[in-house]
């Protein structure tokens, strides 16, 4: 049946082309910039496939390599260092806790300050907001890096990598959500007499305050993420000994590792959309 | 006007009031229970962390003293000697961060094609096969739950040290982020158009392209051009692990403290950041409005 209908349709392809002439011409433009664009799309990926220097024969002996180091991994096991990798995994959680805790606590105020509804101060909105892009331009294992030079190889200087870094993105999220916040409510609090504090406090924050929860929720889950790589560069976490796996070539140890974290992850993840869902019910989830 | 304020007899108000303080009393236990569980987790997060509140106060000082040692030392006097001697290694620096462009590049790029590859079977609009879209979003799953740079640390050992392992790791996540929102996009267009594709007897890649691809492919440029912004930053610290780029510039000077030339990568980091955030936040706006003028 199917085919008869096409076959029909084909049979008739002149006349419905006179029809619908306009639907069958060729619009040679948009198909040149299609073209243009894959093009020049296509150059710059060949350009950087040279100048990264990829070469067949190491895709070739590393995806041998790859072939065995996936042999190597089975099964999955922790040797007899599960109390050790079970400490880290604790305090990689630990990390991500203190570190979303922290960063939230510090962006509040500032998610204030950034927004344009509190603050109706164009230059102090720009400057805020500039210096949240900032901290969010750099990765949070560059802060893990700058941290440890501060305070010390070790899991505080990964709570603060994190705080800082979330603390960017926080700062950000939390002014929108302010801004994005119904002004009827502060308005009636500074109508019968309240002050500006007032209005903050009885009327943004009951209406921000579980869009913030979720937010801070979310992002809980995604530091549990970060949390298990800052161990990479020396700030404490299961990321440390992966690396040391990986370099030590133990890799049944290695598999089980990245099990450990994708249970973990996968665990938080779906407690914190419990959580979630708790907070701000089920009806309305912003992310 | 003040009359008319309506004044309830006193039993029902002392029931409504009762009502009302039981309400807030309830929201009250609540959010006080939430609270201890959340001290405890903190205390116990401190004591695993190794959060040590005295020592951390006696060494709060080194953070500004070390900002202050990483700011370089200008002088309006000599500002462009000074500022040719904090960039003094300005070109190697351009060609890493041209290298880190590149890999972030290569890499949204390979996984963008991987995704598209993919996304379709992961849908359950186009995939009648209940088993291959088990497996392949699986599969998505696992690509982007694994961070990339542990990825890279695998891909390093494989591969050997350079740019290559790197995007490798990238793509493979970029595959796993962008083949599910991919495929999320693929489940929400109007099934019209497909029905009437196959109803013509178009086959399978036909009816992706003339019905699906029309509805989707704006989107799919917006979430790829989304990741490469998020690539970049990956890219950035690719170089920890040994697989290119200007992490490991930075890095070394990090380790080694040298003060200025942390400051010099950082700030040329962060500039590339914000000026790709911002071209490709203009690109994305554009796709947008394509979208929305057909």
């Amino acid at each position: 049946m199917k085919r008869a209908a096409r076959d029909i349709m084909l049979a008739e392809r002149h006349d419905l082309q006179a029809r619908h002439a306009a639907l069958f011409r060729p619009r040679f433009g948009r198909r040149a910039l299609v073209a243009v664009v894959i093009a020049s799309l296509a150059a710059l990926a060949l350009y950087g496939f040279w100048r990264l220097e990829f070469s067949f024969d190491r895709l070739g002996s590393g995806a041998a390599q790859i072939a065995h180091i996936i042999a190597m991994m089975f099964p999955p096991s922790p040797g007899s260092q599960l109390p050790l990798f079970l400490h880290a995994l604790a305090e990689t959680l630990a990390i991500a806790l203190l570190g979303t805790l922290a960063a939230a606590i510090l962006a509040l105020p500032v998610g204030l300050l950034a927004a344009r509804n509190v603050v109706p101060n164009i230059f102090t909105h720009f400057a805020v907001r500039r210096f949240l892009d900032a901290i969010r331009g750099v990765d949070v294992l560059i802060w893990a890096l700058i941290f440890i030079n501060v305070v010390g190889l070790g899991p505080f200087a990964g709570i603060l990598a994190i705080a800082v870094s979330d603390f960017g993105t926080f700062g950000k999220l939390f002014s929108e959500a302010i801004e994005a916040s119904d002004k009827r409510p502060t308005e009636g609090i500074l109508s019968t007499g309240g002050s500006h504090l007032h209005a903050v406090r009885f009327a943004l924050m009951p209406e921000v305050f579980p869009v913030i929860v979720s937010q801070v929720l979310y992002y809980f889950e995604s530091n549990t993420r970060s949390a298990t790589i800052i161990g990479i560069v020396g700030a404490g976490g299961i990321g440390m000994h992966l690396t040391e796996q990986i370099r030590t070539l133990e890799w049944d140890k290695v598999s089980f590792l990245i099990l450990m974290i994708l249970v973990t992850v996968a665990a938080i993840d779906w407690l914190s959309a419990r959580l979630r869902l708790a907070v701000i019910g089920r009806t309305s989830v912003v992310v | 006007m003040a009359g008319a304020v309506l004044h309830l007899p006193a039993e029902q108000r002392e029931q409504a009031l009762a009502a009302y303080r039981a309400a807030v009393a309830a929201k009250r236990h609540r959010l006080f229970l939430g609270l201890a569980i959340l001290c405890i987790a903190v205390g116990l997060a401190g004591v695993v962390g190794e959060v040590d509140i005295v020592k951390f106060y006696g060494n709060i000082h080194r953070l500004p003293n070390y900002i202050w040692n990483i700011a370089p030392p200008l002088s309006w006097a000599s500002l462009g000697a000074d500022v040719a001697e904090w960039f003094w290694n300005l070109k190697d620096w351009l060609r890493l961060l041209v290298d880190t462009l590149l890999i972030a590049y290569l890499g949204t790029l390979i996984g963008f094609i991987g995704a598209f590859a993919l996304c379709f079977s992961a849908t359950a609009n186009l995939e009648k096969h209940g088993l291959v879209r088990f497996v392949i979003r699986r599969f998505l799953e696992f690509c982007r739950s694994v961070p990339e740079i542990v990825f890279a640390l695998l891909f390093v050992v494989a591969f050997g040290l350079g740019p290559m392992p790197g995007v490798l790791a990238l793509a493979i996540h970029t595959l796993g982020a962008l083949g599910k929102q991919f495929a999320e996009v693929v489940e929400n267009i109007d099934m019209k158009p497909v029905e009437g594709a196959i109803a013509t007897g178009a086959s399978r890649v036909l009816t992706i392209r003339f019905a699906v691809l029309p509805q989707v492919m704006s989107n799919f440029a917006s979430y790829a051009l989304l990741r490469f912004e998020i690539n970049v930053r990956g890219a950035a610290v690719m170089g920890f692990v040994g697989a290119g780029g200007i992490g490991q510039d930075l890095m070394e000077a990090v380790r080694k403290f040298y003060y200025s030339d942390i400051s010099a990568i950082l700030l040329l980091i962060i500039a590339t950041v914000v000026i790709i955030d911002l071209v490709t936040e203009r690109l994305r706006h554009a796709l947008i409005g394509l979208e929305h003028r057909r």
